[in-house]
């Protein structure tokens, strides 16, 4: 023993390297507010050496351990299935217990801002109430509309093809990433949003469910259904499962067709509309777009836009008369005119 | 540097509403000496809209633009965010799956067409910005744009979903991109950092969400206004119509005097290059840049 403690050098502290090569200094700008006591929220600023396996959720938990344990969040499986820990880093929703810090270090710098995923629903720091979330994903009926034989003689079978429709949105774990990552969702307080959308997709292409049309019906209209989409493809970025939900909403748009769900209105014949322009010209027809959508009688809305627009010379006369034959024509319209006609597949 | 050669796919708007744009993209190409071939067989991308309706003739349509790019073994570009998506979105589905491809081919072999997945499809800012080169463009400046700030708004199109554009628009990332800044940075103007720059202008719902259109370019608009913005710039002629023409109709939803002029991508790299404002196209702005360049009153 004796020999051993003689053995031993105690260390240089002039040698030991100060910063390890593997961390990085973050600052963690993060949203602080207990709607209990705060009039408005506050941003509190933690510094720490972060390394390069650790996950976003492991620096939420540091703030908490290290820095003031009142710093509160949802976290439960930490393995990406409970959908508990979805925040905002710089504006880029993502789960923390699947998102490596430094990757985010590499896209954004050196300084992280960490929000909930939507600050106007903060509870209390990272928490926010889903009410909103969960209300909407209980309207579509999540789950397969069926009548049960209780004592049934076989299994309600399915191919290989029928399960495969909706494998992927399945896979859906009710983070609500996209959901808050859709702005229409923060302008339209009727829209149904990204997520419930994924969900009315995967039970309608369910061969047991019985209640597809239903579910249709219900996103078919405007102002809580899929025609009040953007498009931006926020929810597609947000989703840590991959799934797409702006895909499935193309889907569901293309069912409403396909089952006779969709009635003319101005967003069913906006869609159709495109196909008027392009059998005539090859392009869509501006002009004519928006008078068949709205009807004619509800052009009104747009005349001072059209006066505008004729003003700046955007509606021209170099071509035709405006609104009656301004539109130029493609080379071998025709081949369009045949495709069309041998390929469409949907009517309205 | 060998000379460029694009086979350019117009889309609808730059043949009406926004002629401003085809008219700067070929003073662009002039300037750079990048040559263009008009694809004037091409037809309407669809705008996502038709999609809606039916995929599958959306799919057949794009695919026969894109067999005409294919036809002068070039690549084809794109001036509209919303082309670009629509076109690559076809691309990728039948470069990935056979069985789709072989039933669009089907149809197309009715109009004498093979779509065989052999060009590639890219936004002319990334033309400019990846194959050109920031440091040649930064070169044939004669203009510089010292005196403005510029606000870039990127359009959704051409950045999400990332995984579809990585390999077209030089990876850049969805909540960070930096192609305009740099682009503006080149030109000598100032990039305006806002945070809406990379959000949606709400063009899409114009008709049927009116409201949420109107709030969504609205809340980008203020945004880059209270970050000092003098001008704003977009790729995408759409987000253009969106801010520049219903201007008015967004102020008064959102509850504020706006006054800013949109540039189209073009445009504004057809200034620093020394063309007129009138060349250009600037007169045909429904919100006048004026107070910038008088001359197009």
């Amino acid at each position: 023993m004796s020999t051993q403690t003689e053995e031993f050098e105690p260390f240089n502290t002039d040698e030991i390297e100060v910063t390890r090569p593997d961390t990085v200094t973050v600052t963690l700008k993060t949203f602080r507010f207990n709607a209990e006591t705060d009039y408005l929220p506050y941003y509190k600023q933690y510094t720490m050496e972060v390394g390069k396996d650790e996950l976003m959720l492991d620096l939420l938990n540091r703030i908490k351990w290290e820095h003031d344990g009142s710093f509160s969040y949802r976290r439960s499986c930490r393995h990406g299935i409970c959908g508990a820990c979805g925040i905002k880093v710089n504006g880029k929703a993502t789960l923390a217990c699947k998102q490596n810090a430094l990757e985010l270090v590499a896209l954004f710098g050196n300084e992280l801002l960490i929000e909930p995923q939507s600050k106007k629903r903060a509870v209390k720091d990272m928490i926010i109430d889903k009410k909103d979330f969960w209300d909407k994903h209980a309207e579509v009926k999540p789950y397969v509309v069926a009548d049960i034989d209780p004592h049934p003689e076989h299994e309600t079978k399915q191919t290989i093809e029928e399960f495969n429709r909706f494998l992927d949105s399945d896979l859906c774990i009710q983070c609500g990433n996209c959901h808050y990552a859709c702005p229409v969702v923060e302008v339209n307080e009727d829209y149904l949003g990204p997520a419930a959308f994924n969900a009315a997709y995967r039970f309608t292409v369910d061969t047991r469910d019985e209640a597809g049309k239903e579910r249709l019906e219900l996103t078919a209209q405007i102002g809580p259904g899929v025609w009040d989409c953007v498009k931006c493809f926020e929810c597609a970025e947000a989703c840590p499962k991959d799934i797409n939900p702006i895909e499935k909403i193309t889907k569901l748009h293309n069912m409403q067709f396909e089952q006779g769900v969709a009635k003319p209105n101005v967003a069913t014949k906006h869609a159709e509309g495109f196909l008027r322009g392009m059998k005539k010209y090859g392009y869509l027809d501006e002009a004519d777009i928006v008078a068949y959508s709205e009807g004619y009688l509800g052009m009104y809305k747009h005349l001072k836009t059209a006066i505008k627009m004729m003003k700046a010379g955007k509606i021209h006369w170099h071509s035709g008369i405006p609104f009656i034959d301004s539109v130029p024509k493609i080379k071998n319209l025709d081949e369009v005119q045949k495709l069309i006609e041998i390929s469409q597949t949907h009517t309205l | 540097m060998s000379t460029l050669k694009y086979a350019l796919f117009t889309g609808c708007t730059a043949k009406q509403s926004t002629p401003e744009l085809l008219s700067s993209t070929l003073a662009v190409a002039e300037k750079l000496g990048i040559e263009i071939t008009i694809l004037e067989e091409a037809s309407c991308c669809g705008a996502s809209h038709l999609q809606d309706f039916d995929e599958f003739l959306a799919h057949v349509l794009n695919a026969r633009n894109i067999c005409y790019a294919e036809k002068l073994g070039m690549t084809m570009i794109t001036i509209c965010n919303t082309c670009q998506l629509n076109s690559a979105m076809t691309k990728h589905a039948l470069d990935t799956d056979p069985d789709l491809k072989a039933r669009v081919n089907e149809k197309l072999a009715e109009v004498g067409l093979e779509y065989k997945g052999t060009s590639e499809i890219k936004h002319f800012l990334y033309a400019l910005i990846d194959d050109y080169g920031l440091e040649n463009i930064k070169d044939k400046v004669q203009v510089p744009l010292s005196q403005f700030n510029i606000a870039p708004f990127y359009g959704c199109h051409n950045i999400r979903p990332s995984e579809l554009h990585h390999n077209a628009n030089g990876g850049e990332n969805p909540y960070n991109p930096t192609s305009l800044d740099r682009l503006i940075d080149a030109l000598e103007g100032h990039p305006v950092d806002y945070s809406h720059k990379n959000k949606c202008c709400g063009f899409h719902v114009e008709l049927q969400a009116n409201h949420t259109s109107e709030v969504l370019a609205g809340n980008a608009m203020v945004d880059a206004i209270d970050n000092n913005a003098d001008l704003m710039v977009t790729p995408c002629p759409l987000c253009h119509l969106k801010m520049d023409t219903y201007q008015d109709d967004v102020g008064k939803v959102i509850g504020r005097d706006i006054e800013l002029p949109v540039l189209h991508m073009p445009q504004m790299v057809a200034l620093a290059l020394g063309c007129t404002p009138k060349e250009i196209g600037l007169n045909f702005h429904v919100q006048k840049a004026t107070h910038l360049y008088p001359e197009t009153a």
